[in-house]
Parts: structure tokens; sequence; C-alpha cells
């Protein structure tokens, strides 16, 4: 049996090297050691992509050329300016990025449609607006959490009454415009312009309500939403190479996505509707240990002299040690500990600070091994043998009510044994509640000590007091 | 009813969805960060369809209005794709194991 075979289009090969380069750029990131190769790799099957796409009947090189120049001169500068402090901001705002160009190719390809009077087929109108609702969620979704991280607006959840009312009818009016355009109810582009914009407004708002500590959650859900949207368009356009590293995206995010929720005990939904920590400052609690009347302060000499005879010293970093930039005077204390023959651990929270891995970066930055971060599960039987937990700027992952107060909002939330160890530093700028609003019991515990102030100056004059002993 | 076209790409998204589930699980907690930062380079793809939508004679951004929006839709990929691997590539390189930290460069400042 003779088939004549059509030849693949060279175009499409380059595309399977790219897909092939990108799943082993991910593949790499399994360890330290191999992750920067990966990232090559990854780049270099972008590079691929891009450059065979160029070969795909482009006219309009000025319009490309200079759009691809300027922003690569905005991304590559602020990408080297933006401190490690900042990253989760700036991660949101190339998410955003993406998810606003999935949306305006998935618009530019049914205008083609349209313009052309080519029939669109379901697939197409279909996945048209899949990219576009999603894109745009993400779009939209991203800015208010960037405007969030970078304090622009305020990190606390904002509710207005029938929030959820609200959200529910923006939502019905876009699956009924969607709908609308699958069916081919002209004018279909006015339908499919409505779904957009509805998206937009659903973005904004379905953030707004998600307080700075949900934001881990948040940020690899929107990851996951651009992932799908990239995805989404490779169905528009017949694209493998779109469909394929938008479904690894959307594995990525999802996946994170579950394992932070897993990490505060929380499903998604509660996420996203629970409004957690709006303004219930006063836990309904009342009555027994409210708030700070046995709290021990004591003063950096102090600290410095129970770390400097202690054998082992767990570092507890949360939003605060990022907030204060206080990750390099964390890693010059360790350095002097270590020169004393203490041994210094650190104990990670998989939701510190404001996106995943957040504080393994900071301290990577201070050059902390990576070897001394240990995950909650690998660090938390460790706590008893510990002479210090020396907590900075960590609160609701330390709080023992989680454990044991069945009343509180956290319960069940898996939280670092800290109150294990035999003594308990923690540096904290206030008395103020941490960001759930929810009293923290390790405060009034006997072996507990605070060191009020910011932390970076707290743990500077702790290292300047070590260095005296 | 579902055209084969469609059926033959929902296969490559299905299956790409599982290796994506296999090889991301295999990333350790530690560099959670840099995964993220690396996944939002990979999505910067779009940039792919950008330039072929905005690119090609066909374009339905014609005119100066639509010349803006093209440029726009690139610049936002494009951004995605520069940004996204140099952050990635910056963070990476601050981990570093044990051995070699405590030794600054090689000229002794100690």
């Amino acid at each position: 049996m003779n088939v004549v075979q059509a030849v693949a289009n060279p175009v499409d090969i380059a595309y399977l090297i790219t897909g092939i380069l990108f799943i082993l750029g991910l593949r790499y990131l399994s360890s330290p050691k191999t992750a920067v190769l990966g990232n090559r790799l990854s780049a270099v099957g972008m590079l691929i992509a891009v450059v065979a796409t160029l070969t795909q009947g482009i006219v309009n090189w000025i319009v490309i050329g200079s759009a691809l120049v300027v922003g690569a001169a905005i991304g590559i500068l602020s990408a080297q300016r933006v401190k490690m402090t900042a990253m989760p901001q700036m991660v949101a705002l190339f998410n955003g990025a993406g998810g606003g160009a999935a949306a305006l190719v998935a618009a530019g390809e049914l205008l083609k449609y349209v313009n052309s009077g080519t029939p669109i087929t379901y697939d197409v109108s279909f996945t048209s607006v899949l990219s576009a609702v999603i894109g745009a969620l993400s779009f939209a979704g991203s800015i208010i959490a960037f405007l969030k991280l970078q304090e622009l607006m305020t990190g606390r959840p904002i509710t207005y009454p029938a929030q959820q009312v609200v959200n529910a009818l923006i939502l019905l009016v876009i699956l009924v415009s969607w709908g609308l355009v699958v069916a081919g109810v002209q004018p279909v582009l006015q339908w499919f312009w409505i779904a957009l914009g509805a998206s937009l407004v659903l973005g904004v708002l379905f953030v707004l309500p998600i307080g700075g500590a949900d934001m881990p959650v948040v940020i690899s859900l929107l990851n996951s939403f651009t992932g799908l949207a990239a995805a989404s368009t490779g169905f528009v356009l017949g694209n493998n190479v779109l469909i394929i590293s938008g479904a690894l995206v959307g594995a990525s995010g999802t996946l994170l996505t579950v394992l932070m929720g897993k990490a505060m005990n929380r499903s998604i939904t509660n996420v996203l509707f629970g409004a957690f920590g709006a303004v219930k400052t006063s836990t309904a609690a009342g009555g027994a240990g409210h708030g700070g009347q046995n709290v021990r302060s004591v003063t950096p000499d102090d600290v410095a002299a129970m770390l400097a005879y202690a054998n082992e010293v767990i570092v507890v970093p949360g939003y605060g040690m990022a907030v204060a930039q206080a990750q390099h005077s964390i890693r010059e204390l360790a350095d002097q500990l270590e020169k004393k023959g203490v041994a210094v651990k650190y104990a990670i929270h998989p939701v510190a600070g404001r996106m995943p891995g957040h504080m393994n970066v900071l301290l990577a930055e201070a050059n902390v091994p990576y070897e001394s971060l240990y995950d909650m599960d690998d660090i938390n039987p460790e706590f008893e043998r510990a002479d210090v937990a020396l907590v900075v700027g960590a609160n609701d992952v330390t709080n023992p009510a989680a454990r044991e107060d069945k009343n509180s909002p956290i319960y069940g939330m898996p939280i670092l044994n800290v109150d294990k160890a035999q003594n308990v530093v923690v540096l904290k700028r206030s008395m103020a509640s941490g960001f759930a609003g929810i009293d923290n019991p390790l405060y009034d515990d006997p072996k507990t000590v605070m060191l009020f102030g910011d932390a970076k100056k707290s743990i500077d004059s702790v290292v300047a007091g070590v260095k005296a002993l | 009813m579902i055209s084969a076209h469609l059926l033959a790409e929902l296969t490559v998204f299905i299956l790409a969805v599982f290796v994506g589930f296999e090889v991301i699980s295999k990333v350790p907690t530690t560099l959670h960060t840099p995964l993220m930062s690396a996944t939002n380079a990979i999505h910067g793809i779009v940039l792919v369809g950008a330039i072929l939508v905005a690119g090609q004679a066909d374009t339905p951004f014609a005119g100066i209005g639509g010349a803006i929006v093209g440029f726009f839709l690139v610049l936002l990929a494009s951004l995605n794709v520069f940004g996204g691997y140099t952050v990635t590539e910056r963070m990476l390189a601050m981990f570093k194991p044990r051995r070699p930290a405590p030794k600054p460069p090689a000229d002794g400042a100690q």
C-alpha cells in the first residue's frame, strides 16, 4: 500500500524541539545543581520557537521588531534591577503580561475570521473565548495582586456587601456571552468583547478580597491561569507548542496552588472566597491570655548571650524578614554563631512570605547554603532538641493555637512547632497581632522572650552583642 | 461533535499536563520561587501566537490603531519572555551549596 505522506512542516519540527527543551528544562529544576542549565535549555527552546515563527510570512517587521526590542529591554532591565524582596510582585507583573497577551491573541484570531468572512468552527469559537476569559482574568487579577504586594493599595481583604452575588452575576454574563459566540449569534464580536470585558472586571473583583497572607495561593493560581490561557490560544491557532507549554505551566501552577492550600489546611475555595484576615482584629475568644500581659521583653545583649551559649539554634523566618530586608543580617548572625560552635538551621514554612519558596530565595540571596534550609516536616521533630528558636517576623505559622485551640480560625493549619524548643526568641515590630488578626499564645509562653523593633536593626545589635562576648 | 483535529490537540494537551505534573512534583520546595518564575517565562510562549497574529499580512490589527494594538500585544509577550528568563537566571545563580561558600573570590581578602 503506497500512501503519499505529507511532509512535516520544518516549523512544526522546531516547535517539537522547543517542547522537549521546555520539559527538560523543568526536569533539571529538580536540583539546585542543575537548575541553571535547566533554565538555559528552556530559554534556548524559546529562542528556537520564536526564530521559527519569524519565518512564517511575517510582513509587519516594524511593529514586531520594535515591540520585541522594547519588550526585551524593559523586561531585562526590570528583571535585573528588582530587589529579591520584591520578587512576588515582579512575578505577578510578568504573569499579567502573559495573560493579557493570550487574551489579545485570541481576540486577534477571532477578528481575522470575522474580517475574512471565514466560517468560524466550534473549535475556534469556543477556545478563543476561553483564552480571552482566562487571559483577561489572569491579567486583571495579576495587576491587583501586584498593587497589593507593592503596597500601592492595602494588603487587607477588601470586602463589600453581596460580593459573592456580584461575582456570580458577572460569571453569568461571561457564560451567556460565551454561549452566544459559540452559537454564532450575530454580532459575534460584540459578545466576545462583552465576555472579555466582564472577565477583566471579575479578575479585579476576585483578587480584591484576598489578603496578603494568602498571596502564595493567588500567585500560584494566576500562574496556572496564564498557562491555561496560553494552551487555549494553542487550540485557537492550531499550534502544538503553545498547547504543550501552556499545559506544563497550567500543571505546575495547579500543583503549587494545591500544595499551598494544603500547607494552610484550607480549601482553595476558602482562600478565594473566605476574605481571610478581614477586619476581625479581635477574635471572639475573649477572656484568657488576651494579648500580652505575660510578655517578657529583653535586650539584644540578652539574646546574644542566649544564642552564643546554645548548641543548636533554629531560625524561623517570615514575611517580616522580607519587609525589614533582614536576610543578610541573619546570615551574619549565623556566621558568628557557627564560629562559636553553634549549629544553625533554618525552618521554612511552606506559606511563609508572599509566594511559594519566598524565604528560600531571600536566604539564598544572603548566601545561606540551601542545605541549611529545612522543610516543615523535616525540622519539626528537631525543635525539641534546639536550645533556641529564633522567630524573625513570622507569626501565624508559629501559632500553637493552630494545634490546640479548636475555636481558632487557623485551627488545623500545620505549623512550625517552635514552642517545643527550650527557649523561644521572637523578633517583632510591636505587639500588634499577625496578619490573620489572631492572638498568638506563643508570646505568653514562659519560655518565650520578645525583642521588639525593626528586625534588621535588632539582628544587627544581636550580632554586635555576640561579637563582644 | 468533536472534530478529529480538536481531539488530536486535546490528546497532546492531556499528555502534556501529565508530563507537567510528573516533572514539577520532583522540584524541591526550596526551588519553588524559581519554578514559578521559570514557568512564568515558559508561558511567554504566547509570543509565538502574538507574532503570528500581529505580523502576518492578514493581520486584523491593520492601520495605525491596529498597529498600536499589535505593538502592545507583542510587547507584553516579549516582556514576559525576556523578564521571566532573566529573573529566573538571577535567582538560580544565588542558590549555592555549602562547600564553596566561605571562600570569597581568590584574592585572600580575609
